[in-house]
């Protein structure tokens, strides 16, 4: 038996690159695609500390939709949708993205009015969405328990049918194999240690392998972008957290939807492969420990039973935790910082994974022109001394 | 979990206590006088660091303390505030 061929070459650093990308996850594979595909630029590095999407790419729960209240959000993450939908065949690889529906669950008076009013927000939008009541629910799914009899009764959900799930890994892996394709260096175990500025312009990386001069650099680090912006000099409105997420051990197929709960705190699918794949809220202190502590995981537990009397029996198989980088109005930054050529992608939270082929697109965009995507615009930075916040608190399943 | 000192009950564990990030981060004595990009200072711009934080916990499951401690963001060790 021969070894299959390696998807993407094991380059060394080349001295120097038109752009260097630093955090080698989803985004910046991404962002690295888009550069070569849609801007004709190739001489491009993405360095990686570790392993190419070892970090939260490997760990999330790869949940994708795009019905978020604001038009601002609205624009970005439906045009990540649109390019999810053919973003298989253009890759030529199947990224197993499986258009199964998200149920976002109501459960009080307060919960309902909030569901209707995005429910319209975002048809208006141009994204779809429906209001199920608790029969509908339970005929969608049938193994949410909607008695009225439940601690928290379900009254209702929202249902956006193009939304799903994809298989993180595979995603990662194309996007990789073509950005190689195009002859992007892929480099891993090279950690940027420090940035070469001068007169407000940078000029290269310094990293654990060598000094990398660069036309522009993109900052593409998700939990770790603090501590890298901090060693260009710059400030971000950022906040590092865990966030966890677990996995049962593999069962027959018993949930063919994603349901996500904002009062219950839990947000479930079940993976092709067959585990039930379930996520929490973030452990509320800041932390880059990629751990956190049990009884968040057990208040997840408690949510996931009270929706799903069913899941009693199943067993965890193994549980983790990946570092989010929160921003004040739970939206993404993107865009220019105040070093010339440095650039900026973070703040994605709990919710980056759906984002990767929008954000990789805009942010391409972003770099090649030196001017924000017309969907990236509403996202720069000065967003936090102008006002002008895009509150998307009440998109993500739980709380933060 | 984490195990907390709270400066009046002793040692208890991590979920009897809320989370009040950064410590000594001061109301603007001028308020008045704040250009916008201070006030997003103030209001937006917190420390993130990868190693010890100063930050401020709430002892809301008992004595209802607010106090403040050294904690290492990688090794969750806490220690006393200086």
């Amino acid at each position: 038996m021969t070894h299959p061929d390696f998807l993407w070459r094991d380059p060394d650093p080349k001295p120097a690159y038109d752009v260097v990308i630093v955090g080698g996850g989803g985004h910046g594979l991404a962002t690295a695609y888009y550069l070569a595909r849609n801007h004709g630029i190739t001489n491009v590095a993405v360095l990686e500390k570790g392993w190419l999407a070892g970090g939260n790419m490997a760990r999330n729960t790869t949940i994708i939709r795009s019905n978020y209240l604001w038009d601002e959000s609205a624009a970005i993450y439906e045009h990540s949708l649109k390019l999810w939908e053919g973003l298989s065949d253009e890759l030529d690889y199947d990224l197993q993205f499986s258009q199964r529906g998200v149920l976002n669950l109501a459960h009080n008076l307060g919960d309902v009015r909030e569901a209707r009013r995005r429910v319209n927000a975002n048809r208006l939008n141009g994204v779809d969405a429906e209001w199920l009541d608790a029969d509908e629910v339970g005929k969608f799914c049938p193994i949410v328990n909607v008695s009225s009899r439940a601690r928290y009764p379900v009254l209702g959900g929202t249902l956006q049918r193009r939304g799903g799930i994809a298989k993180h890994d595979h995603v990662a892996w194309a996007l990789a194999r073509r950005a190689d394709a195009y002859g992007i260096d892929l480099i891993q175990g090279c950690e940027v240690t420090g940035f070469a500025i001068e007169r407000g312009r940078v000029l290269a990386v310094e990293t654990t392998r060598g000094r990398i001069a660069a036309g522009k650099v993109a900052l593409a680090a998700a939990g770790h972008t603090s501590v890298l912006a901090a060693g260009a000099g710059i400030r971000l409105p950022l906040q590092s957290h865990p966030l966890q997420a677990l996995v049962s051990e593999l069962l027959e197929p018993v949930l063919d939807c994603v349901v996500m709960s904002n009062a219950v705190h839990v947000y479930v699918s079940q993976a092709h492969k067959g585990e039930l794949v379930m996520g929490a809220g973030i452990d509320a202190y800041n932390s880059y420990g990629q751990r956190g502590a049990f009884h968040v995981v057990e208040a997840q537990m408690a949510a996931a039973l009270e929706l799903f009397p069913i899941f009693a029996r199943a067993r965890v198989l193994r549980t983790w935790a990946g570092i989010v980088d929160v921003s004040p109005d739970a939206s993404p930054i993107i865009g220019r910082t105040p070093v010339d050529g440095l650039y900026v992608n973070a703040g994605w939270g709990t919710g980056g994974f759906k984002a990767t082929p929008g954000s990789g697109w805009v942010y391409a965009h972003t770099i090649a022109e030196g001017e924000p995507h017309p969907l990236a615009g509403p996202f720069a930075l000065d967003r936090f001394t102008s006002g002008a916040l895009i509150d998307e608190h009440g998109a993500a399943a739980v709380a933060h | 979990m984490m195990l907390i000192d709270c400066p009046f009950c002793g040692p208890r564990d991590e979920n009897e206590f809320h989370y009040g990030g950064q410590a000594g981060i001061a109301y603007p004595e001028a308020p008045g006088e704040l250009s916008d990009a201070e006030w997003a200072e103030y209001v937006f711009m917190r420390d993130n660091p990868r190693g010890w934080f100063r930050e401020r916990w709430f002892h809301g499951l008992g004595c209802r303390t607010w106090f403040t401690v050294e904690r290492h963001t990688v090794t969750h060790e806490i220690r006393k505030a200086p």
